[in-house]
């Protein structure tokens, strides 16, 4: 053999180790979604019998389609105001000169170090108080929160990286300020946006402490807690099938965002953690 | 934002502080101010506000189920916490499943890391699958994990012959439990080391070369060194991260079989028995630890080095 195919062959088989690893429990729950309930508990990983009756499932059921409705809503929300607020302080960062910079990123960082479930009493307390509990405003808001650290600093990440100095360009060619924001800056920004806001709302998407704390009913919960809660036929028989079809639906998504956008959410994911 | 087009020579950073301010600078700082006041304030108030009336609940018999019995008893639900063992055997849990997890996502994060680096094709195939993981809903992985592992629904007993439940004792669920984190995390592990690998010059590795040094050699003695600081940087977040683990742990078994993390504790202590003042107790005690190991790693080991926003410029 030579040193070329030798080669080859060992990149080869890293990357078949990587894929079973990483595919083998996705294609599991995957194949659990598809097994008739007589042979859920069969303990094969392939079915003997396929069905795409747990699908069908947890669609005609309220829990999961209320939950769904919640995830996405709470999520888009939560997404569209951490990165709106996020991009000012990002701006600022990455483009002005004022004191306190060191103390807002260090603010930003203990907010990424938080133990969230530190927060779960006094916010259940306090929602309670108040009216929040178990409704869409109680998670945005600290969802908003914990997901501020993470897109001020890949957001300022990206910024930096703009070359602002052809605003000024476009400026001096004759365009109008807005002219120049909307047509210079504004395109060579979207991508940070973009991937930022995908980061984001997975983040969102994830959440289970405050789900599973803040909220109890269809009004507020999410999918990983109502997931975590789905009743079966009797109080002693788990509903395989729909966990798993309900899993499978939930990441879809994310997956597909993830698989679409990866080289994006890397350099985002990278600059945001180790270049700040 | 459109109006600010301040000429870059005003952000010079040779401007310092005892120089005369130009009118135009401080018009920056004040734009700056109102820019970053929404997320300063947000992080703020929704993290030091709670955070404040979890110490003064903690000083306080707070039960839910006897809400007129609420008074201040100082530092006795500290003195309850500390003193029962329940606590100290939570702690033992999480250290032992954070020291265990993290150690082994270091290791395969690495060599995963080293894979994506080095691979000669299908690095973009590579990368996509390493990041399922990283995609997929953590509650979903607990989930896909817990049912392979259980005897009733899954297929890994089958796999390994065996005849009892693998969740029905300590060993068998801590195993369970940490193969989840560590599939879970690993692909975030590796791209933080990714980006740490980037910076180690290809001219260095190929001098050592020329002088005879093996690949063990120049990955002890030039790769690990040189990426000192990215691996703390990246062990400290897989840290942190890992001491809090609550969602496995309630996918699992809540907490049974002698898991409960002290996330989890403080769950328990709070949502199921109500009880906000001993709960609180445990919160303020959980976020002091986690600062410390922040500090640990900061001080102690240097990781603040490359720490975000530590050498944001």
């Amino acid at each position: 053999m030579t040193h070329k195919r030798r080669e080859t062959t060992g990149w080869s088989a890293a990357i078949l180790v990587v894929a079973i690893c990483s595919l083998v429990p996705v294609l599991w729950i995957i194949f659990l979604s598809l097994k008739t309930p007589a042979t859920a508990t069969d303990g094969s990983f392939i079915p003997h019998q396929w069905t795409l009756s747990n699908y069908s499932d947890i669609f005609s059921t309220g829990i999961f389609t209320d939950a769904l409705r919640n995830s996405i809503g709470i999520g888009l929300i939560s997404t569209v105001l951490a990165v709106g607020i996020a991009s000012s302080a990002a701006y600022a960062i990455a483009r002005l000169d004022f004191p306190g910079k060191q103390v807002i990123l260090l603010v930003a960082l203990g907010v990424a170090m938080f133990p969230q479930i530190s927060l779960v009493g006094p916010l259940y307390n306090l929602w309670r108080q108040i009216g929040l509990y178990d409704t869409w405003p109680g998670l945005i808001i600290p969802y908003m929160t914990f997901a501020l650290p993470l897109s001020i600093y890949v957001l300022s990440a990206f910024f930096r990286e703009i070359p602002w100095e052809l605003e000024e360009a476009a400026q001096v060619d004759g365009a109008t300020p807005f002219q120049a924001f909307r047509k210079v800056i504004v395109p060579l920004a979207t991508p940070g946006i973009v991937t930022t806001f995908i980061i984001v709302f997975i983040i969102c998407w994830n959440d289970f402490v405050f789900a599973i704390s803040l909220t109890s009913t269809s009004a507020a919960q999410t999918v990983p807690a109502a997931i975590s809660s789905f009743p079966g036929v009797s109080q002693f028989s788990v509903p395989y099938g729909d966990i798993a079809a309900a899993a499978v639906v939930v990441t879809v998504p994310v997956m597909l965002l993830v698989l679409i956008f990866q080289r994006r959410i890397v350099s985002g994911l990278t600059a945001g953690a180790v270049k700040g | 934002m459109s109006t600010v087009t301040a000429p870059p020579t005003t952000r010079a950073r040779g401007i310092t502080r005892k120089q005369h301010l130009s009118d135009r600078a401080r018009a920056e700082r004040r734009l700056a101010f109102w820019l970053v006041a929404p997320a300063a304030v947000v992080m703020l108030a929704v993290t030091a506000y709670p955070i404040i009336d979890a110490v003064i609940l903690s000083l306080q018999r707070a039960d839910l189920r006897f809400p007129n019995a609420t008074k201040f008893i100082g530092l006795a639900n500290y003195g309850h916490v500390l003193s029962a063992p329940v606590w100290w055997q939570d702690v033992f849990h999480t250290v032992i499943i954070t020291v265990i997890s993290v150690s082994i996502q270091l290791v395969l994060g690495m060599a995963l890391a080293l894979v994506m680096h080095r691979i000669i094709f299908g690095r973009g195939i590579v990368r996509a699958i390493a990041l399922v993981p990283y995609g997929i809903v953590a509650v979903v992985a607990a989930e896909s994990w817990q049912l392979a592992w259980s005897l009733q629904s899954g297929w890994i007993p089958k796999l390994l012959g065996l005849s009892g439940d693998p969740l029905s004792h300590t060993f068998g669920t801590y195993v369970a439990i940490i193969v989840t984190e560590v599939w879970k995390n690993t692909p975030f592990m590796a791209l933080l080391l990714l980006a740490g690998l980037a910076l180690v010059p290809d001219e260095l590795q190929e001098a050592a070369k020329v002088d005879g040094a093996t690949t063990w050699e120049r990955f002890t003695k030039i790769t690990l060194p040189l990426m000192k600081p990215a691996i703390l940087v990246a062990v400290l977040f897989r840290t942190l991260d890992a001491f809090r683990i609550f969602d496995t742990i309630y996918i699992f078994n809540q907490g049974a079989q002698g898991t409960e993390s002290i996330s989890m504790l403080n769950y328990n202590t709070l949502l199921d028995r109500l009880n906000l003042g001993l709960g609180s107790a445990v919160s303020v005690l959980l976020f002091l630890l986690v600062a410390l190991i922040a500090i640990f790693f900061i001080k102690v080991l240097g990781a603040g080095g490359a720490a975000p926003g530590t050498e944001a410029t």
